[in-house]
């Protein structure tokens, strides 16, 4: 059952559809092109079905055909997200029966950065990438303090708030200087925080890498392109589903 | 857009004493913001002003000239007065030759503000209104233009106008996609902003090549774009229309530059900023009113964003904040001296596909905004909530939704793509979906003829109702104990779900109230004239 080959009406007769467009005028060279570039991805027979002009410089093209290539299943090696993702009404669910109050998070750039895209994108319910943003979670409590907050504003402020989770995201750095904040930041938490009770810590922005994490001192790096339902699902994860599951074993 | 033919007649047979008891709650609401709104001013205010009074450029650090001056005269004076008086006080004492001049001694520490009284005080102030007021006739001068053009190369001959999106960051790069787009049939290209500009406090200056998921808005932007638009005009032989976003912090700026520069329409709304944005309601509100003077004096069409109400809230329950919204825009527009040529109120396909009768449903809502606003070309959003990345049901939803725009008579319908929510749209994605656009429209010719829903059918009832549930809404705004219950209703949370309080937000710290002898020669031309 490992092998397979993709499914048209038959079992085996690994048929497939494509679409795809050459910037080149149509003519019979342009549909013989497309055939070739099937042939080229593993398609014989490749059958051109459809060809239109796209203005005087391109062609769209749907080709149906017949694959070479075999699947193996027991081949295919995944790397699994360390959470499940959530949709908003089920973060919402979880929190509100696992912590029976809203999850407070408190956010902000810190050093000069004035850059708040990165923090806007994940808390404003504006969102990114077509997911709403945290604020748009009905039990997730957003308070975000905006650009050039320093650090023991944030700490100060993560305090006084009750933050579970603390985000902070790093657009436009010198010198490494996301690096340098990022480590002042988790040693001032530490510092004012017994360790069963400092919020978790969530830094994000382009330039940094999702292995970093242990290194600054913080739970959890996310790079570029994360979006709000990555971050709300890892929350929820992290501080909810997480611990009950290490309280109930 | 004057010339637009309305072809829906009467089909929801809605109460004629309902619809005005539903404008005047609008009025009723609205009117203490009005209040408020004229009782402050903004920084963004006073630099719209400078630059209407031809402060251009930035410095080194690429910080406008218009930043540079009002910080300064803010410093020494407070924002309360406005910045004409300081400003041309110190041009008439001699200071410096021009405002561009003054705006680099004055952010050099050189310059000391005073605001002027007696004889100094009539001076400034006739300095200021003789080069404010130019910069207002070069508006007037572009408005012209436009509808010379229009004129000379005409109007779409079809309804909805079709609108099309471009953003790749580089404006080299969009200029020629956006040409490309009108070839292809748009009528308005709209390039979508830069994530994040909306929170700046100041306008970028030049050409832009980087953007986050869009392009920045910025005169020169602005201008190099209009004038590949135009080229296109004279190629098809159709007047191309140009969209941006008057929105965020420097959303008067960002109008009086959409004036200086020709452009068509702007993204415009009363409320956008203060629920999705988190900017501070009053600095909105005052930002709002004066960005929609500007656009009124420039024959600029607004397209409010009652869309964003639906992408996050559910677009069955909470139909009727559409049309609250709209009611409040209408009212917000009209005070401000928009025509209703002028008001393209937004509102979108958004209904979970899933619900029985959810088509029924979408048509009764674009109806009853038709037949509400009969004489605004009503903007038309496709759906992007529901689109799940299976582009062949996505591409089927769109031509439902292009069916509801040209049943309904719809004055702008954005273009959706397939490919909404999966990738930003590739060339082929573009062709596809306005073929479904132009399929539709040819196929349904004049449908909406014969299509009168039954009078007391499931349409008209639910329109109905939507409009019941608006008029209920609008009594509990003014059923709050304060005189500005539309402000508690935003702070608790009425519209999109947003708690948005009157004290919070940002860019309050740009909010000043207005002295007494406080003055803006733009305000003052803007105002007069109607």
């Amino acid at each position: 059952m490992s092998i397979l080959r993709p499914y048209g009406d038959t079992t085996g007769d690994g048929m497939v559809q494509i679409s795809f467009t050459l910037p080149m005028p149509h003519s019979k060279v342009a549909e013989g092109a497309a055939a070739q570039l099937a042939n080229k991805m593993g398609m014989e027979p490749a059958l051109v079905v459809h060809a239109k002009p796209m203005g005087p410089d391109f062609t769209f093209f749907v080709v149906y055909g017949r694959v070479q290539h075999l699947v193996d299943t027991s081949q295919v090696t995944v790397v699994e997200r360390e959470y499940p993702l959530l949709a908003p009404k089920e973060v919402n669910l979880a929190i509100r029966k696992g912590m029976r109050r809203r999850l407070t998070v408190v956010g902000g750039c810190i050093g000069t950065d004035a850059h708040t895209v990165g923090i806007d994108a994940i808390l404003n319910i504006k969102g990114f990438a077509g997911e709403k943003g945290l604020e748009y979670y009905r039990e997730i409590r957003v308070v975000n303090l905006g650009a050039q907050v320093s650090v023991p504003q944030l700490v100060a402020k993560a305090r006084e708030e009750k933050a579970d989770a603390v985000l902070v995201s790093q657009v436009v750095t010198q010198r490494d200087a996301h690096i340098l904040n990022t480590k002042e930041m988790s040693a001032a938490f530490r510092e004012s925080y017994p360790s069963d009770k400092r919020p978790l810590m969530v830094v994000g922005g382009p330039r940094f890498d999702e292995t970093m994490a242990a290194d600054l001192g913080v739970d959890r790096v996310f790079s570029r392109g994360t979006t709000p339902g990555e971050v709300a699902s890892y929350l929820t994860y992290r501080l909810v589903t997480s611990r009950h599951e290490a309280v109930a074993r | 857009m004057t010339t637009t033919s309305r072809r829906t007649t009467k089909k929801l047979d809605l109460d004629p004493a309902t619809v005005r008891r539903a404008r005047s709650l609008a009025r009723k609401a609205g009117k203490p913001i009005v209040d408020l709104a004229q009782r402050h001013t903004t920084v963004s205010v006073e630099r719209a002003t400078l630059r209407l009074a031809g402060l251009q450029g930035a410095d080194a650090d690429g910080i406008p000239w218009v930043n540079r001056l009002l910080d300064a005269v803010r410093g020494d004076v407070g924002l309360e007065h406005g910045i004409a008086l300081p400003v041309w006080d110190a041009l008439v004492r001699g200071e410096a030759d021009d405002v561009s001049v003054l705006a680099q001694k004055a952010s050099a520490g050189s310059v000391r503000f005073r605001v002027p009284e007696g004889r100094d005080l009539v001076r400034a102030r006739a300095a200021a209104r003789r080069q404010v007021g130019a910069g207002i006739k070069r508006v007037d001068a572009r408005r012209r233009e436009r509808e010379r053009l229009v004129k000379r190369y005409g109007d779409p001959d079809h309804q909805p106008w079709i609108y099309l999106i471009v953003a790749t960051g580089d404006i080299y790069e969009d200029m020629p996609q956006a040409q490309q787009a009108a070839r292809e049939g748009a009528d308005i290209i709209a390039v979508i902003r830069s994530t994040g500009q909306s929170l700046l406090d100041y306008v970028p200056e030049g050409a832009t090549r980087e953007g986050f998921a869009g392009t920045y808005a910025t005169q020169e932007n602005f201008r190099l774009m209009r004038a590949a638009l135009d080229e296109s005009s004279k190629e098809l032989g159709r007047y191309v229309r140009l969209t941006n976003y008057a929105s965020g912090l420097c959303m008067p700026e960002i109008a009086a530059l959409a004036g200086l520069e020709r452009l068509d329409m702007m993204l415009n709304d009363s409320m956008y900023g203060i629920l999705f944005r988190d900017i501070n309601p009053i600095r909105t509100f005052v930002d709002q009113r004066f960005s929609r003077q500007v656009h009124a004096r420039a024959g600029i069409v607004i397209n409010t964003g009652e869309d964003n109400y639906l992408t996050t809230a559910d677009a069955v329950e909470a139909a009727h904040t559409v049309t609250v919204s709209q009611l409040l825009n209408e009212y917000f527009a009209k005070e401000a001296g928009l025509g209703d040529w002028q008001l393209g109120l937004g509102h979108a396909f958004e209904i979970n596909p899933d619900i029985p009768d959810s088509f029924r449903m979408e048509l009764a809502h674009a109806l009853l905004a038709r037949e509400l606003f009969p004489k605004a070309p009503l903007k038309w959003m496709p759906p992007t909530r529901h689109m799940t990345g299976d582009v062949f049901r996505g591409y089927m939803l769109d031509a439902f939704f292009n069916l509801v725009g040209t049943l309904t008579g719809q004055g702008i319908l954005l273009v959706g793509m397939m490919t909404e929510a999966v990738v930003t749209p590739w060339l082929s994605d573009r062709d596809l979906a306005l073929q479904n656009v132009r399929y539709v429209m040819n196929a349904a010719g004049n449908l909406h003829e014969d299509f009168v829903p039954r009078p007391d059918g499931y349409i008209v009832q639910r329109a109905n109702q939507v409009l019941a549930e608006a008029i209920d809404l609008l009594e509990q705004i003014l059923a709050h104990e304060s005189r500005t219950g539309l402000l508690d209703a935003i702070a608790d949370g009425t519209f999109g779900l947003m708690k948005r309080p009157a004290d919070g937000g940002k860019g309050l710290d740009g909010v000043a109230r207005k002295a007494a002898g406080y003055f803006n020669p733009a305000t003052e031309i803007l105002d007069g004239e109607r």
